[in-house]
């Protein structure tokens, strides 16, 4: 996955960067720009030919009117924690890093908005407004280090999506530079715009159609009372069935995770977050509110859970409790990280009935591949997360992985999820795109890459496979002689 | 994908009208031809493709073919106890939920339940080549490829044939409830900027000249502590008079030659228009009967950093919403070629040019 090609860039590139922006905001040494060669998906990786990184709004526009003079691509990065190689430099590219735009610029109390620079870290505008009564709602896992601007591209979700939204739900207006360098305002301080909804366009479409400059965000009040429920289980689809019940009943918890026993048993031993190990499934069901609606939740869900063939139920009692509870799932990555020298970790959604399914065929094909695998799920909105244990000293085993994780997304697509719940896809997943999307509708994506950026200047090739690349692999993935699942829609 | 013999003929419609460059004016009930400019076209009407394609109440998924009516898909969430959260006007019997998708318009729990598009998961839709094609899913989180499903709400019909949308459905809220505090639009504006920075159940703030009524949904328990802090006057029918402002049925939207909608942030105060004004979603929607030229509203709109639009009129207007910024026109026409490249659809309906 590593490639040696290097472009030098040219004395003329530099010297016009570098009269728009401060000399030392443009590196060229292999060494500084080494940092930069890949994001939160460090299997690819690439050193780009220079990293700019502009203070301000004119300054991102100079850069990306130079970069349109000289035909020179644009792969813009925040935090850089993205999973997907969103932010994977480019060899002959510039890669814009927004780092230092890192100012919370306004909070407006009554408004409960902030105007916020895009390398503002997610947890930071929280922090900021939490004096106030406020929260920005959307914490995805990496949210003490990853940037709103990155939010904005990749349309993160979190633990609290389920009641909360995602960022697209949260978010009011952006200020983005466009593919010719201009300044655009998109979406504004009420509740709508006119013409087309572009804040949901640019929201999730990847750096491709525009530089995310700045961001206003809404905030909710903090609710005043949060509280957790830890259910065990002997068997996964029991679990499932909860989730259902839960659901059915017209609660919707702020937040619903589930955890199997592999990702149980590494969590455990990681912070002793107090999970049995001989469950095979817990589901943690967060309720958060005003004290009393809380409460009468809290007993409705207890009461499906007795009614329903559960180990063990216990209720986080205090603030204290409730962090340990969560602190195992926060830690679910990492944790598996200590028993695996390489985890791989997928991002599939899928209609929750199909939770029981999904799991068996994925253990069935843990074994054929002879590859461990835990899983992570945001039961609540059908987000699975199963990580793929590897050792990519082995060779050839990253390799199986990739092609492991590629028959979990064809499965989800098989039950009539997606390839990606919130990771977005990148470079990860341009092959899992061709199962999911019909050439037709890959034509559409590129015509709308076409209006926003006709030289295809901003992040190229990321997220949209091309029409050939998806002839090739649906040619490599013709099992038997058979198409896969021929009598699937293949959406 | 598997195409339905209405689709099929939809998509042979299209591909002759785009041949021949004939617009075309895709309609279902025609609850809503009030909104938009006056367009002329061929009628594309979607009403024959209708049906629930599949709901799963405990996935809070609703599938639908576009010509399925509101009355319909009301009647089958509600014997599941849920609804849409957005409450989307109908005005008339009929309506459909493509043009309702179409329209993209919300009731009065948006600011605080999500608007149409934050509720709509998917979509299939016939482009201006004729083309069938599927955007988004029927899960929650899908962030594969361009949020195509979110681009076609409100856009009128512009940019394709919606013909089936899944939905994210909700419960129906267990306990619901109105307090009524008489005050001014001064008064009632501050008050509700006061009310949601607290975390109370506030599920609708609307404000009538005289009496601001907030609505309070969630448990029993819940809302009667929020009702104990907000205090005034129960509402005797909680249900009538939220369903009347959306559906405009009350005395305020009486023949009036025209009705204004003004979207401006909520803490905007009130706006310097002579007129009569009725004040939704806490004070970022506001309805006026206003007797000046259209320039001077869009122009306040603006200055409120909002936008304003001609909802109704029984007189002539060339323009209905307020113009675009120059380079998002020019984004705008991009995105209306990349979609239409003959530009067949509703032509005119949003902008002229458009």
């Amino acid at each position: 996955m590593q490639t040696a090609e290097k472009y030098s860039i040219s004395d003329t590139l530099v010297s016009e960067l570098r009269e728009v922006v401060a000399r030392e905001s443009v590196l060229t040494d292999y060494e500084a720009l080494k940092p930069f060669e890949c994001d939160g998906l460090t299997a690819y990786r690439q050193v780009p030919m220079a990293v700019v990184l502009p203070g301000t709004i004119e300054e991102v526009q100079d850069v990306v009117q130079i970069c349109v003079r000289h035909s020179v691509p644009v792969v813009t990065r925040g935090a850089g924690t993205g999973l997907s190689g969103g932010a994977l430099p480019l060899s002959n590219g510039i890669l814009l890093s927004l780092t230092r735009m890192n100012k919370i610029l306004e909070v407006n109390q009554n408004a409960r908005t902030a105007r916020v620079q895009p390398g503002v870290t997610n947890l930071s505008i929280s922090e900021a407004v939490r004096h106030l009564g406020l929260y920005y709602a959307p914490d995805p896992s990496s949210q003490i280090a990853c940037s709103i601007g990155g939010n904005v591209a990749e349309n993160s979700g979190g633990v609290h999506c389920l009641k909360y939204g995602l960022t697209v739900h949260n978010v009011l207006q952006l200020k983005v530079v466009s593919a010719d360098g201009s300044l655009l305002t998109i979406g504004s301080e009420a509740q709508d715009s006119p013409g087309y909804d572009l804040l949901a366009l640019m929201t999730g479409s990847e750096g491709m159609l525009g530089v995310v400059v700045e961001v206003l965000v809404k905030l909710l009040p903090i609710p005043p009372v949060a509280r957790v429920l830890m259910a065990a289980f002997d068997d996964v689809e029991k679990a499932g069935e909860a989730v259902a019940a839960i659901i059915g009943a017209g609660i919707i918890p702020a937040g619903l995770e589930m955890m199997d026993n592999p990702a149980i048993c590494a969590a455990e031993d990681f912070v002793h977050a107090g999970y049995p190990k001989d469950a095979e499934a817990i589901l943690l069901c967060e309720l958060d509110g005003i004290t009393e609606e809380v409460q009468d939740q809290i007993e409705r869900i207890k009461q499906l859970l007795m009614q329903l063939d559960v180990t063990d139920v216990r209720l986080a009692e205090d603030e204290q409790a409730r962090f340990r509870f969560w602190s195992g799932r926060k830690a679910a990555f990492p944790a598996v990280g200590r028993i695996s020298p390489d985890y791989y970790c997928i991002d599939g959604t899928i209609p929750k009935k199909e939770l029981g399914r999904v799991l068996q065929k994925t253990r069935e094909l843990s074994n054929e591949y002879g590859l461990r695998v835990a899983n992570v799920f945001h039961a609540g909105d059908g987000n699975l997360h199963p990580l793929i244990l590897y050792d990519a000293n082995n060779e050839g085993e990253l390799e199986r992985t990739e092609s492991l994780g590629e028959r979990i997304l064809e499965l989800c697509v098989q039950v009539g999820g997606t390839v990606t719940g919130e990771h977005g896809v990148g470079v990860e997943k341009l092959s899992p795109m061709c199962l999911q999307f019909e050439d037709e509708t890959l034509e559409q994506f590129h015509a709308v890459k076409h209006a926003w950026d006709p030289d295809e200047l901003l992040n190229p090739g990321k997220a949209v496979p091309t029409l050939a690349r998806c002839a090739e692999f649906n040619s490599m993935h013709v099992h038997h002689g058979n198409i896969p699942f021929p009598d699937i829609e293949r959406f | 994908m598997k195409v339905d013999q209405v689709v099929v003929q939809l998509t042979e419609t299209v591909k002759v009208a785009a041949e021949s460059g004939s617009p075309l004016r895709i309609r279902g009930s025609g609850s809503k031809f009030f909104y938009g400019r006056p367009i002329q076209g061929s009628n594309l009407d979607i009403r024959s493709y209708s049906g629930v394609v599949s709901y799963e109440p405990t996935e809070l998924v609703l599938t639908a073919k576009a010509g399925t009516t509101m009355e319909e898909l009301n009647q089958v969430l509600a014997s599941k106890g849920q609804r849409f959260a957005f409450e989307p006007p109908s005005f008339e019997s009929g309506a459909t939920i493509g043009g309702t998708i179409a329209c993209g318009l919300s009731g009065p729990g948006r600011p605080y339940a999500g608007s149409v598009r934050d509720h709509i998961l998917g979509i299939k839709c016939i482009n201006g080549k004729g083309e069938y094609l599927s955007f988004g899913g029927q899960v929650m989180k899908n962030v594969a490829g361009y949020d195509i499903s979110r681009l076609m709400v409100g856009a009128l019909g512009t940019l394709g044939v919606i013909c089936e949308v899944s939905m994210k459905v909700m419960p129906v809220p267990e306990f619901e409830q109105t307090n009524c505090l008489e005050m001014t639009e001064k008064q009632a504006l501050e008050k509700v900027i006061e009310l949601t920075q607290k975390p109370l159940p506030i599920s609708a703030a609307a404000h009538d000249g005289k009496v601001l009524r907030i609505r309070l949904a969630g448990t029993e328990s819940g809302v009667k502590f929020a009702s104990s802090i907000i205090g005034g006057e129960n509402e005797r029918d909680n249900r009538q008079f939220w369903s009347d402002l959306n559906e405009q049925k009350l005395p305020f939207f009486e023949n009036c030659k025209t009705l204004w909608r003004l979207s401006v942030p909520s803490t905007t105060p009130p706006l310097n228009l002579p007129g009569d004004w009725f004040i939704d979603w806490g004070g970022a929607q506001r309805w006026g009967t206003v007797d000046v030229p259209a320039e001077e509203v869009f122009e306040i709109a603006k200055r409120a950093s909002g936008h304003a639009e001609i909802f109704r009129t029984t007189e002539v207007h060339d323009e209905r919403f307020s113009p675009l910024a120059n380079e998002l026109m020019h984004y705008h026409k991009r995105l209306k070629e990349s979609f239409d490249p003959s530009n067949i659809f509703n032509r005119g309906i949003m902008y002229e040019n458009l």
